[in-house]
């Protein structure tokens, strides 16, 4: 097991090797400046500019520099909010878009296992449909469209919830919601094909002829072999909802993580490009690995390579 | 295993909670103003202690007057510094952190008497502080963008370009309430230049004592302006509160203002028709497009002149658009009024010069061309083809860039349309990011290219100087003409108005000629503005005073 936790994080360290270098070279081969401005200023003072973000060193000057930020988790100053550090904004917005992102998690994983486990024990029947129907819904509309609908339905019209903002629980429920729907389905639909699937094997058959109840052999046998799949599915959908969705917090004004992504790249912000680039590839590569060993605890058939019996 | 499961269970369960408990959600919950339905606020509670609720797009990337370049930045710090000139309710310029002032016969000194007021942390502005805060955003160190605005000052250019010291800058503190300033040249436009926002003081102390003092609010934030920065949460929210060492404090009526930060305009506009804001338009916001006309429809959408103008520049080292009579053609082939009434919708008004009609001296039309003129624009195509060898109008194919976003792509296929039914010729539309298109249009690399100019201050002055020489970094065009920039030249020296006025028009005309650019049209700025909100509206450069706003 530690041997096996070991090669993986040398693995973590190469991919974010990998990635830096990536990172570097497109952002370098991306046409556009950090500093160009509608109102344009002499050239002494962009050379100015260029000097204290260390843009004007040679290439690999530059790109060892990236490389050392990155060793040091240090990624330096944003170039577009001056003087703010890259490392405050990310600390200051990942809690935001953490909190929100466990509070969807909760709700797909819950909505969507009931809704599968539902579909899979009245299949074919109405229960089935309406549950598969909805699952389908969720995945096929997109989140920003919802998103649009529940605020200026639930929010406008009805006045239940707040429109935009981050100042409290209740600001939280329809971004959770919204970000919720679309994965919820996905996880249905996982669920209810591999319940289906453990359904006609030979040890489900064996606690029904013993007479056990629909839902305790729901609970104590088919669930636990049936959410393995959706575990899969739990570790890059974990990285990407516990970052941020620019979409979700464009639409209710909420300060994530997930903007910085993309505005980053329109500002040609290198820095927090780098950085916001560095932090998510670490989140999910170590998501990815905590599923991994997940495995092991769920599943003990599964045996991780190089770990010891 | 199973108590390993149970365990894990309970583990994870305990992050999560652990988690959710330590991120809170970064706000007091108490006092929820969403609920208030902004009818009854107006009774009792409210109206002891006046708020103000406001959202800006996006966060303030420098809340610095050295730095700043932006918009939002700028609609803050105006309320928080205080120049020595500020601007009245209409935007004319008044007296601020100045008393008095007076002029020197040959217009090139300028005495500053400061009034007796206060820093926020209780220290007196003095003339030291002025003299500090410009020096610093000219010197080169400092890299601010802004500088250029500070070069009418004697030495101020030379200085910032490095090529002078800091001694030659003709801002001298006399003693602590008394500030003298030596332009390089007569500047009649100096007294607005003042109250920009670059022109704001620096509290030296302070700004010595800590680098990163405009980086956080708290108690480093020094200000002298009628609002202090109480709060600001990072992309989340800003708060001003009243600042009672100010020297009109008894006239500023608002003792709270809540700022927001919210970029999507149609939750902006949600937000207002959900009374959650009290007021939306630039630059508290925007009016998406689409919610002009329901706006319009229930008879509150206010519009306010704006000194702007929406124009495409035209590339005059272009094979095509090199040759001035297609430039002409092209200008004159624009139907401005149907585009405004059809796609832009703000009630802009017609661009026939370059100068917007908001700025004083120009609201009347000069005359140099027709709106749509169909006649007028064949006949210059006509020309431009014979001078050009073209024999028939659609081997001509004009780029015509823009910087990515709906409104400006739905002007363009507009345009475009105008340019084929009209004249025949095809368009080809082409938009980039903001950022490469910015470069593209400084590298010439384009035929015809839209841009906006705001102006920094009411004078024609700033729409007329960027094309004083092909090398103007804000020209963009490599137009240039000795006799425009000779104009503008005297017109920097002159010191009877009314001879000025008509050396910039002459100006004007000229360039209006040769057609460097397409003038479309001349912004308005939109708003919407709950009852209770008095005294709040942009003036022609676009800035909103606080300070005189009340809510009853």
């Amino acid at each position: 097991m530690i041997n096996y936790i070991l090669k993986r994080l040398m693995y973590i360290l190469i991919a974010l090797f990998v990635i830096v270098t990536v990172t570097f070279f497109l952002m370098r081969l991306a046409p556009g400046s950090p500093f160009a401005s509608e109102r344009n200023f002499p050239p002494q003072i962009e050379e100015k500019l260029n000097e204290t973000y260390g843009l004007n060193n040679p290439w690999y000057i530059q790109y060892k520099d990236y490389l050392i930020d990155t060793a040091s988790f240090n990624f330096g100053e944003s170039m577009k909010y001056k003087a703010r550090s890259t490392n405050d904004m990310i600390s200051e917005s990942f809690p935001v878009s953490l909190t929100l992102g466990i509070e969807a998690m909760l709700l797909a994983i819950g909505f969507g296992v009931l809704a599968g486990v539902i579909a899979a024990l009245y299949h074919n029947k109405f229960p089935d449909y309406l549950a598969t129907t909805i699952a389908v819904l969720g995945i096929s509309v997109p989140s920003f469209i919802l998103a649009g609908l529940m605020q200026y339905f639930f929010a406008y019209k009805l006045g239940l919830f707040p429109v935009s903002g981050w100042k409290g629980f209740n600001y939280s429920i329809l971004p959770a919601l919204a970000i919720a729907f679309s994965h919820a389905g996905f996880i249905a639909k996982l669920t209810r094909s591999s319940m289906l699937e453990q359904n006609h094997s030979e040890y489900v058959k064996m606690a029904r002829a013993k007479g056990l109840g629909k839902w305790t052999i729901v609970f104590r046998h088919t669930l636990r072999n049936a959410l393995l799949p959706v575990i899969t599915y739990l570790g890059p959908l974990t990285a990407g909802v516990v970052t941020g969705s620019f979409i979700i917090e464009n639409i209710f004004a909420i300060p994530g993580l997930g903007k910085h992504f993309v505005q980053s790249i329109t500002n040609r912000d290198y820095t927090v490009i780098m950085g916001t680039t560095v932090f998510y590839s670490i989140i999910l590569l170590f998501a990815i690995l905590i599923v991994d060993i997940l495995y092991t605890f769920i599943d003990p058939r599964i045996k991780l390579k190089g770990a010891k019996k | 295993m199973f108590k390993n499961k149970k365990f894990l269970l309970l583990t994870v369960l305990a992050v999560f909670s652990l988690v959710l408990a330590a991120c809170g959600f970064g706000g007091e919950s108490s006092d929820d103003k969403s609920k208030d339905d902004g009818k009854d606020s107006g009774s009792s509670e409210t109206a002891s202690a006046k708020e103000l609720n406001l959202i800006v797009a996006s966060e303030p990337p420098a809340m610095h007057p050295g730095l700043a370049t932006d918009t939002t930045s700028g609609a803050l710090l105006q309320n928080l510094f205080e120049n020595l000139l500020s601007y009245d309710v209409d935007g004319k310029v008044v007296a601020g952190a100045a008393e008095t002032w007076d002029i020197s016969e040959d217009q090139l000194t300028y005495t500053f008497h400061l009034r007796d007021s206060k820093w926020t942390n209780g220290d007196p502005v003095t003339a030291g502080d002025f003299e500090y805060a410009w020096k610093w955003a000219l010197n080169p160190e400092n890299a601010s963008e802004y500088a250029s605005l500070l070069y009418p000052i004697q030495g101020a250019e030379a200085y910032n370009l490095g090529e002078g010291a800091v001694d030659g800058v003709g801002v001298k503190a006399e003693d602590e309430k008394t500030l003298v300033v030596t332009l390089a040249q007569p500047t009649p436009y100096f007294l607005e230049l003042v109250a920009f926002k670059t022109y704001a003081p620096l509290n030296q102390k302070v700004v010595e004592a800590n680098t990163e003092w405009y980086t956080d609010a708290g108690a480093d934030y020094v200000t002298n302006g009628p609002f202090v920065l109480d709060t600001w949460k990072h992309s989340d929210s800003i708060v001003l509160k009243k600042n009672p060492e100010y020297w009109d404090a008894a006239n500023v009526a608002l003792e709270t203002i809540n700022i927001g930060m919210v970029e999507n305009e149609s939750t902006t506009v949600t937000m207002f028709k959900n009374g959650e804001i009290d007021y939306l338009g630039s630059p508290y916001g925007s009016i998406a497009l689409d919610a002009i006309d329901g706006f319009k429809a229930d008879g509150t959408l206010k519009t306010a002149n704006y000194a702007g103008v929406y124009w495409y520049k035209l590339n005059t080292k272009d094979k095509i658009t090199g040759n001035v009579n297609i430039r002409k053609a092209l200008t004159l082939a624009i139907d401005r009024q149907g585009l405004i009434d059809n796609v832009a919708k703000g009630e802009q008004k017609p661009a026939l010069g370059m100068v917007p009609s908001a700025i004083s001296g120009f609201e009347e039309d000069r005359g140099y061309y027709k709106d749509n003129d169909i006649e007028g624009a064949k006949a210059a195509l006509e020309a431009g083809m014979k001078e050009l060898g073209i024999k028939d109008p659609s081997e001509i194919n004009i780029k015509l860039s823009f910087n990515t976003s709906e409104a400006h792509a739905a002007i363009a296929q507009y345009i475009q349309e105008n340019w084929s039914k009209n004249l025949g010729i095809s368009t080809t539309l082409d938009n980039s990011e903001w950022q490469v298109y910015l470069e593209k249009l400084n590298q010439l690399d384009y035929q015809v290219g839209r841009m906006g100019w705001i102006a920094d201050y009411n004078d024609a002055y700033t729409f007329l100087e960027m094309y004083n020489t092909a090398a103007n970094g804000n020209n963009d065009t490599g137009w240039e003409n000795a006799e425009y920039k000779k104009l503008l030249d005297q017109s920097i020296v002159e010191a009877d108005p009314a001879k000025r006025l008509e050396l910039l028009k002459q100006a004007e005309g000229i360039a209006v000629s040769e057609f460097p650019v397409a003038p479309i049209y001349y912004y308005t700025n939109l708003y919407v503005q709950k009852d209770s909100v008095k005294n709040m509206k942009p003036d022609m450069l676009g800035n909103i005073k606080l300070k005189y706003v009340d809510v009853e």
